[in-house]
């Protein structure tokens, strides 16, 4: 019960973030969606064990959370539960993958230990450019982006439709299970007796508000198109941010930024 | 069973956007040949209720711990497989871009390992089959737990071959699908008992609104003729074999390697009398040997051995399904 409220706090917390007006959420989300990809898929073909050059990637995360306003704690928070699931995952590579790669001082750092390293440092970018995708654009800009990305109307539309009735449907299960549990003190959840009369009352209500739905929507002229509201920088300026990101993030990708600094140090 | 970024490599991640965007692609050309507007909402708000409905715990007897309902296969006995993999699609892109849930550039592999085989498999090799005489209690008890078990086991072991390709983890396939797949067998039964006691539920207050399998008939007028299918799969064999094997690798196959590897060479020696008629036999009859031409070895021998046998292999299959055709009529 007490998931559904976080998941509700969530969702409000994000739609807050997306409307502040910053630089960065005004920034057209066409752009910001091909940024993100972008830097997914170059944070992702690094090698299993070069950290070296992945520490470079750190750059798109750090300014831009820096620029935006963005609280690297809640991004944190975003990313543990992910951590999780890639530690069992990666925590074999430590078992399996013993090949010692270098030393520091009686400790030998093996391969395994390098590539298990990686795979924790690529889960925390992923999950914190997604973040700064979402913190900073709204799903109808999202949806806009998708479009112009030529992805189905059906699909945008169900989409932004899902969203829209989530925080509906997760205030009714919230209220649906907290009567259940003032009704039967003690139970950790609902009993088995209860398992299909409690959702499926839920889910017959919700066919029925689809039916209500629709009709609203298609008496206020609802067509299925997305029209993009709030204020935005100039077009050219939002192209220069791809350009520029996208150019940036490709030399990190090609040169060990980390692994050249070093040598101005260590000859 | 949402898999993070981390996971998969470029290459993987594509291939598994191009695969589901394939299905989405085909489910959309299905959902709107069935011109249902009202049905855009409904996967819409059903999207949202199936959500919400995984974040309600359902106390599991005995066990102490809680499960909750499978997404796809409620979706698939309500909305139908096609609409239900799109509903399923905007589920996984709000649970990749809200809650964390699964990466971005992961997100091909999650709607394939969870949307696709939960729909499709779920929905047209499972519920329907067993719905075609009817829905009953029962069936929809026996489809929900067989469904869930199996989409289920299929998705765990699609992620096993997602991230052994991508070559992140050290942990031995065989280790890595040991343990998913008995744990997907598990949840897969708990899941699918919750789904069968909502839908039995539905059953009882609304029979007409589950999917029964039957086709509309704007989905039958969408489905391609017997002539336009073999025309497609003609134009599609020619390509391939006529242009793709000309970049056919000249490295040894897999029984090749292996023999390679075990007995040192890849062609075993034969003698005796029955090998030496069965070589010269082979020798008369064989058109293209070593897909090439006998009298030169330019690369249009090899185009002219793929067109010859890809016509051989359609005419093959035609000649099949004719026979097969003719059978089935004779015990009518």
């Amino acid at each position: 019960m007490a998931g559904i409220g976080k998941a509700i706090d969530e969702i409000h917390s994000l739609e807050n973030l997306a409307e502040r007006g910053t630089l960065l959420c005004r920034i057209h989300p066409l752009a910001k969606v091909l940024v993100t990809l972008w830097y997914l898929i170059l944070v992702m073909s690094f090698d299993v064990r070069d950290i070296s050059g992945l520490l470079g990637m750190a750059a798109y995360p750090v300014i831009l959370m820096i620029s935006g306003d963005i609280s690297v704690r809640q991004a944190l928070g975003r990313v543990r539960p992910i951590l999780l699931t890639v530690c069992l995952i990666g925590a074999a590579n430590p078992l399996f993958d013993r090949a010692p790669c270098l030393a520091v001082g009686s400790f030998t750092v093996t391969s395994g230990m390098l590539s298990m390293a990686a795979l924790l440092l690529k889960a925390g970018f992923a999950v914190s450019a997604s973040y700064i995708l979402i913190a900073s654009t709204t799903m109808e800009q999202i949806c806009y982006a998708l479009r112009k990305l030529h992805v189905p109307r059906v699909l945008v539309t169900v989409f932004l439709l899902i969203y829209r009735y989530l925080v509906l449907m997760l205030k009714e299960a919230d209220r649906i299970t907290q009567a259940y549990s003032l009704r039967s003190p003690g139970e950790k959840g609902i009993r088995k007796s209860a398992w299909g009369p409690l959702a499926g009352q839920m889910l017959l209500r919700s066919i029925d508000r689809a039916n209500t739905v629709y009709e609203s929507m298609t008496l206020r002229g609802f067509r299925g198109e997305f029209f993009l509201r709030g204020s935005f920088v100039p077009l050219w300026q939002s192209v220069c941010y791809g350009v520029l990101w996208g150019g940036v993030l490709l030399l990190f990708r090609l040169v060990p930024v980390f692994e050249l600094a070093g040598r101005v140090f260590m000859p | 069973m949402h898999m993070a970024d981390a996971l998969v490599i470029p290459a993987v991640a594509g291939t598994m956007y191009i695969a589901s965007a394939a299905a989405a692609g085909c489910s959309v050309k299905k959902v709107r040949l069935m011109d249902e507007p009202e049905k855009i909402p409904a996967m819409g708000v059903m999207g949202a209720f199936v959500f919400a409905a995984q974040m309600i715990n359902f106390a599991i007897p005995g066990t102490g711990s809680s499960g909750h309902l499978c997404g796809g296969m409620l979706l698939t006995a309500v909305l139908g497989p096609w609409a239900g993999f799109l509903t399923m699609i905007g589920i996984l892109l709000i649970q990749c871009l809200m809650f964390a849930d699964g990466g971005l550039l992961a997100l091909g592999c999650n709607i394939w390992n969870m949307a696709f085989y939960g729909c499709f498999a779920g929905g047209f090799l499972i519920w329907r089959p067993l719905m075609k005489r009817g829905i009953t209690r029962k069936r929809i008890m026996a489809a929900s737990v067989a469904a869930c078990v199996v989409t289920l086991q299929m998705g765990a072991f699609s992620v096993v071959l997602e991230t052994f390709f991508s070559g992140i983890t050290e942990l031995p396939f065989s280790v890595f699908a040991g343990v998913m797949q008995p744990i997907h067998l598990a949840i897969g039964l708990v899941e699918g008992v919750i789904t069968a006691a909502v839908l039995c539920f539905v059953f009882e207050a609304r029979p007409g609104m589950l999917w029964t399998g039957e086709a509309a008939s704007a989905e039958r007028e969408g489905r391609l003729s017997l002539r336009k299918t073999l025309v497609i799969l003609t134009a599609a064999a020619a390509a391939i074999a006529g242009a793709v094997s000309l970049f056919a690798s000249s490295l040894p196959d897999g029984l090749e390697w292996s023999m390679e590897k075990t007995a040192g060479t890849a062609e075993l020696e034969a003698a005796g009398r029955a090998y030496e008629i069965a070589e010269n036999v082979q020798g008369a009859t064989a058109v293209l040997p070593d897909y090439g031409f006998s009298f030169s070895d330019s690369a249009a021998g090899t185009s002219v051995s793929g067109l010859i046998g890809g016509a051989l292999v359609i005419g093959l299959c035609i000649v099949v399904c004719y026979a097969l055709k003719f059978f089935r009529k004779g015990k009518s």
